[in-house]
C-alpha cells in the first residue's frame, strides 16, 4: 500500500504540476489560437444566467478555500487564536455553501452540455470528459462533508494541510506520511484533484489563465501601429 | 491635433438593387466555414423590418453601443468596465442563435441516392449546428425580403420612432429601401471598448477595426457591445469574428470585395483625415441630434496647409494626403453633405456612410400626385417618410437629410435642363446652396460612378506596412492559417483541441428502403 501511496501522493503530485505548466507554457506558445473560454451561450441562452453564475462564483470560491485552507501554516491561525477546530467547522460551513452553489450549477451546465443539441453536437470528447471530472470531484468533496461531521478535532484536516504543504515545499516523503490515516474518500478527492492539474492545458480549462484581471486599468479605446 | 487617416465607405441607397451581391461575395470568401455559416459580414435589409439579427437597432433591449452619463463621460451601454467583467460568466445582452436564425443546410445528396420511390424524392433541410432534421425553418437572414412578412412585424422597426406608421401598412402608402450593412469601422468603437482581452484594435494607418484572433479569448462582450451587432462568435472557434474590410485588397489598393462586385455602383472607398484628439469630446456632445454634425466637426480639410503639415508630421505618407484630396467620401459626407452615418446616437462615430435614398418621385410629380417645390418634388412628399431616414441616419435631425435629397433632386432637375432642354438653370441650384462646379462632379460621381471615381485608395506605404512588400518577412509563410504557422499537424487528433479545419462535419443520411406496397 505504501508503494501506491508514494506514487499517487508523493510522485503524482509533481508530474500533475509539470505538466500543468509545461503543457500551458507550450499551449500558449504554440497554439494561441485554441486558448479560450469556448461559451456555448450563442448555442442556447436559456438559465445560463443562473447555472453559469452559480458554478463560476461557486467554484472560485471552492478554488479560493483550498488554496488559502490548504496552504495557510497552523501556526498563522493558531496565532489569530483560531483552533484547529475552529478553522475546520468554518471550512465545512464555507465550502458548504459554495458547493452547494457549484453543485446547482453544474448540474444545470451538465445536463445542458449532454441533452440540448445544438450544444451536445459542437462539443469535444474533452468539453464533456473535463465536465465530468468536475462533477466527480466536486461530489467527491461534498460528500468528504458528513465524513468531517463526525470527527470535528480538525485532526483530519490538520494532516491533509501538512500534506499539501510538504508537497509544495518539495518533501514528497514527509507528505506520503502526513497522509497516514485519512480516509479512502479524502484520497480519491486528491487524486482526482490532481487529474485537474493533469488534463488542464489540454482542455478549455486554460481559459482561468485568461482572467481579464487587466482589462478596468487599460484605456477603452485600443490603437495598433505597425 | 493628431491627424490618422481612416478609409472610410460611402453608400448610395438610392441606387441600391438590393441584389445581395455584396453579401454573397463576401460569404463566399470569408464566412463559408465550420461556425460561421449564420454570419454575414455584409448583409442587405429591406427596410422596414426588424432586420438581423432581429430587433438589432432596439439598443433598449440589446444595449450595444455607449451611452453618456451625468457627469458628461460616456461607458458602453452595456456598462463600464467592472459591470462588464461581473457579467463575464454569463452576458445578459447577447443574442442567442435563434435571433440571427439557425443556419441549415440541404441533404442535396439524398436527391441521387434516393432509392426508387413513389413520391419525388426531396432534399430536406439539416441544422449545420446539430445536424438534425429542421422540420420547419421559421427564421432566415434575409427573412423580411422586399417586405416579407406581415407588416405587423415589420412595423416593429425602430426608425418609426414619431412616425404615424399604421398608414405605411396600406398597400398603396407602403415604402421600402435596401440598407446594406457591415462593419462600421467606427472612430469611437464600442467593440474595441467592451474587449476584456484587448484583443479588438484599431489599425492607426487605415482605421480598419480587427479582432486579433490569437488574443481573443471567446469572452463575447463584443458582440453586445457592438450596436450595430456586426461582431459574430464563432461556436466553431470560440473566437469573435468581424469584417475585416478586406484589408489584404485595401493595402495593395483594391476595394474590399463587396464594393468590388457591387453590380449597382454604390459603393465608395476614399481617405478621410480626422483629429484623434477629438474622438472623445466628439463622441460626448449631450444632444443626440448633434452628434452628427460633432462628428463632421472633426473631419480635417485635406487642403488645409496647416492640416497637410500635421499629417505629414503624424507620419501619413504624401500619397495618402494626395488620396484625401481626391476621396469621393469627403466629397459626398463633408463637400456635399449628402451622405450620413448609420445611427449617430449610438455614439460610435461610425465611418461607414449612407446616402438616403429618394423614392421613386419623378414619374408621380410629373403625373401631378405629389407637390412641387419651384421645379423641384416637394421632399416632404416622398414616399419614404423623411423622419424614418433622420432616425436612421441623425438621431431623428430632418434638416439634413432634407437638404441632401432636396440637392439630390436639384441635381437631377439641373441636369436634365441642362441635357435634355439645353439650359442651364442656376436658380434650381440658389435654392439648395450648390455651386454649378458642385452639382456637376455630383453628377459625376452619382450618376456616372467610374471605378476610378469610386475607389480611390491609397495602396499602405512600404514604412507603414513592412509585411506586405517586405517578401522577407513573409518567406516560409503560409498566408491565411488558423494558427499554428503552417502545420496543422499530421495526427488525426489535435493535442490542444482545436478542429482540424480540413474537415467538415457531414452527417451521414441513412436512406430507407422502399416499402413494398
Amino acid at each position: 500500500m505504501s508503494y501506491l501511496d508514494t506514487l499517487l501522493f508523493g510522485v503524482y503530485p509533481y508530474l500533475a504540476g509539470a505538466v500543468f505548466l509545461l503543457g500551458s507554457l507550450a499551449r500558449f506558445d504554440r497554439d494561441q489560437f485554441t486558448w479560450k473560454a469556448h461559451s456555448s451561450q450563442i448555442l442556447n441562452n436559456r438559465n445560463m444566467r443562473l447555472a453559469s453564475n452559480l458554478f463560476h462564483v461557486g467554484i472560485l470560491l471552492l478554488f479560493l478555500g483550498h488554496f488559502v485552507g490548504l496552504l495557510t501554516p497552523p501556526e498563522i491561525f493558531h496565532a489569530l487564536g483560531v483552533s484547529a477546530g475552529a478553522k475546520q467547522v468554518l471550512a465545512i460551513v464555507a465550502g458548504s455553501v459554495a458547493g452547494l452553489m457549484c453543485f446547482a450549477g453544474l448540474t444545470m451546465l451538465v445536463q445542458r452540455r449532454l441533452t440540448d443539441p445544438r450544444v451536445r453536437a459542437t462539443s469535444t470528447r474533452m468539453d464533456i470528459f473535463i465536465l465530468l471530472l468536475l462533477y466527480a470531484q466536486l461530489i467527491l468533496g461534498l460528500l468528504t462533508i458528513p465524513v468531517s461531521l463526525m470527527h470535528l478535532d480538525g485532526h483530519n484536516m490538520l494532516n491533509l494541510m501538512a500534506w499539501a504543504r510538504n508537497i509544495v515545499t518539495f518533501d514528497p516523503t514527509e507528505a506520503v506520511a502526513a497522509l497516514g490515516e485519512v480516509g479512502l474518500l479524502f484520497r480519491l478527492h486528491l487524486f482526482l484533484g490532481l487529474t485537474i492539474f493533469l488534463v488542464f492545458p489540454f482542455s478549455r480549462l486554460v481559459h482561468i489563465w485568461s482572467a481579464p484581471v487587466t482589462y478596468p486599468f487599460r484605456s477603452y479605446q485600443v490603437v495598433r501601429q505597425r | 491635433m493628431k491627424v490618422r487617416a481612416q478609409i472610410a465607405m460611402v453608400l448610395n441607397l438610392d441606387k441600391c438593387i438590393g441584389c445581395h451581391t455584396c453579401s454573397v461575395t463576401c460569404k463566399n470568401v470569408w464566412t463559408s466555414r465550420d461556425g460561421m455559416e449564420y454570419a454575414w459580414f455584409n448583409n442587405v435589409e429591406t427596410k422596414p423590418g426588424i432586420g438581423y439579427p432581429k430587433d438589432w437597432e432596439n439598443q433598449d433591449r440589446w444595449n450595444g453601443g455607449w451611452k453618456r452619463r451625468k457627469d458628461g463621460r460616456i461607458e458602453p451601454k452595456q456598462g463600464g468596465k467592472w459591470r462588464i467583467l461581473a457579467n463575464i460568466f454569463a452576458n445578459p445582452d447577447l443574442p442567442a442563435i435563434d435571433d440571427y436564425y439557425e443556419p441549415w443546410d440541404y441533404d442535396y445528396a439524398h436527391l441521387h441516392n434516393a432509392p426508387e420511390s413513389k413520391a419525388m424524392p426531396v432534399a430536406r433541410p439539416r441544422s449545420a449546428i446539430s445536424g438534425e432534421r429542421m422540420e420547419k425553418i421559421h427564421w432566415g437572414p434575409n427573412w423580411e425580403e422586399i417586405l416579407g412578412t406581415e407588416f405587423a412585424k415589420r412595423s416593429k422597426d425602430y426608425n418609426f420612432e414619431g412616425v404615424q406608421k399604421e398608414i405605411y401598412g396600406e398597400f398603396e402608402n407602403t415604402f421600402m429601401m435596401y440598407l446594406p450593412r457591415l462593419c462600421e469601422h467606427c472612430l469611437n468603437p464600442a467593440c474595441v471598448a467592451s474587449c476584456p482581452s484587448g484583443a479588438i484594435y484599431k489599425r492607426e494607418e487605415d482605421g480598419i477595426v480587427l479582432i486579433d484572433q490569437d488574443k481573443c479569448r471567446g469572452w463575447r462582450m463584443c458582440v453586445s457591445g457592438c450596436p450595430y451587432k456586426k461582431i459574430y462568435y464563432n461556436w466553431n472557434t470560440g473566437k469573435s469574428e468581424k469584417c475585416i474590410f478586406c484589408y489584404p485588397r485595401i493595402e495593395v489598393g483594391q476595394p474590399t470585395v463587396c464594393s468590388e462586385t457591387c453590380v449597382g455602383r454604390i459603393r465608395y472607398l476614399g481617405v478621410l483625415l480626422y483629429d484623434a484628439d477629438q474622438i472623445e469630446k466628439a463622441a460626448s456632445v449631450a444632444d443626440e441630434k448633434s452628434l452628427y454634425q460633432a462628428q463632421l466637426d472633426i473631419f480635417l480639410d485635406p487642403y488645409n496647409p496647416t492640416v497637410q503639415a500635421e499629417a505629414r508630421k503624424a507620419g501619413v505618407p504624401d500619397a495618402w494626403l494626395q488620396a484625401a484630396q481626391d476621396s469621393p467620401v469627403y466629397k459626398m459626407a463633408i463637400d456635399w453633405k449628402i451622405a450620413f452615418p448609420l445611427h449617430p446616437e449610438y455614439r460610435t462615430l461610425p465611418m461607414v456612410w449612407y446616402v438616403p435614398a429618394l423614392s421613386p418621385i419623378q414619374a408621380r410629380a410629373e403625373a401631378g400626385q405629389i407637390g412641387m417645390n419651384g421645379i423641384i418634388p416637394d421632399v416632404g412628399s416622398l414616399r419614404i417618410p423623411l423622419k424614418y431616414l433622420a432616425n436612421l441616419l441623425t438621431a431623428g435631425d430632418e434638416k439634413p437629410v432634407r437638404l441632401a435629397l432636396e440637392r439630390m433632386l436639384a441635381m437631377r432637375a439641373y441636369m436634365r435642363a441642362k441635357v435634355v432642354d439645353g439650359e442651364v438653370k442656376e436658380d434650381v441650384l440658389k435654392a439648395v446652396n450648390l455651386r454649378i462646379d458642385q452639382v456637376e462632379s455630383m453628377y459625376r460621381y452619382l450618376a456616372i460612378a467610374n471605378y476610378e471615381d469610386r475607389f480611390v485608395i491609397p495602396t499602405s506605404h512600404r514604412e507603414y506596412a513592412s509585411a506586405t512588400y517586405d517578401a522577407f518577412g513573409e518567406r516560409g509563410g503560409c498566408g491565411f492559417s488558423f494558427g499554428n504557422g503552417c502545420s496543422p499537424g499530421t495526427d488525426k487528433t489535435n493535442l490542444f483541441g482545436g478542429k482540424k479545419v480540413t474537415t467538415r462535419r457531414a452527417i451521414p443520411i441513412r436512406v430507407e428502403p422502399p416499402t413494398k406496397a
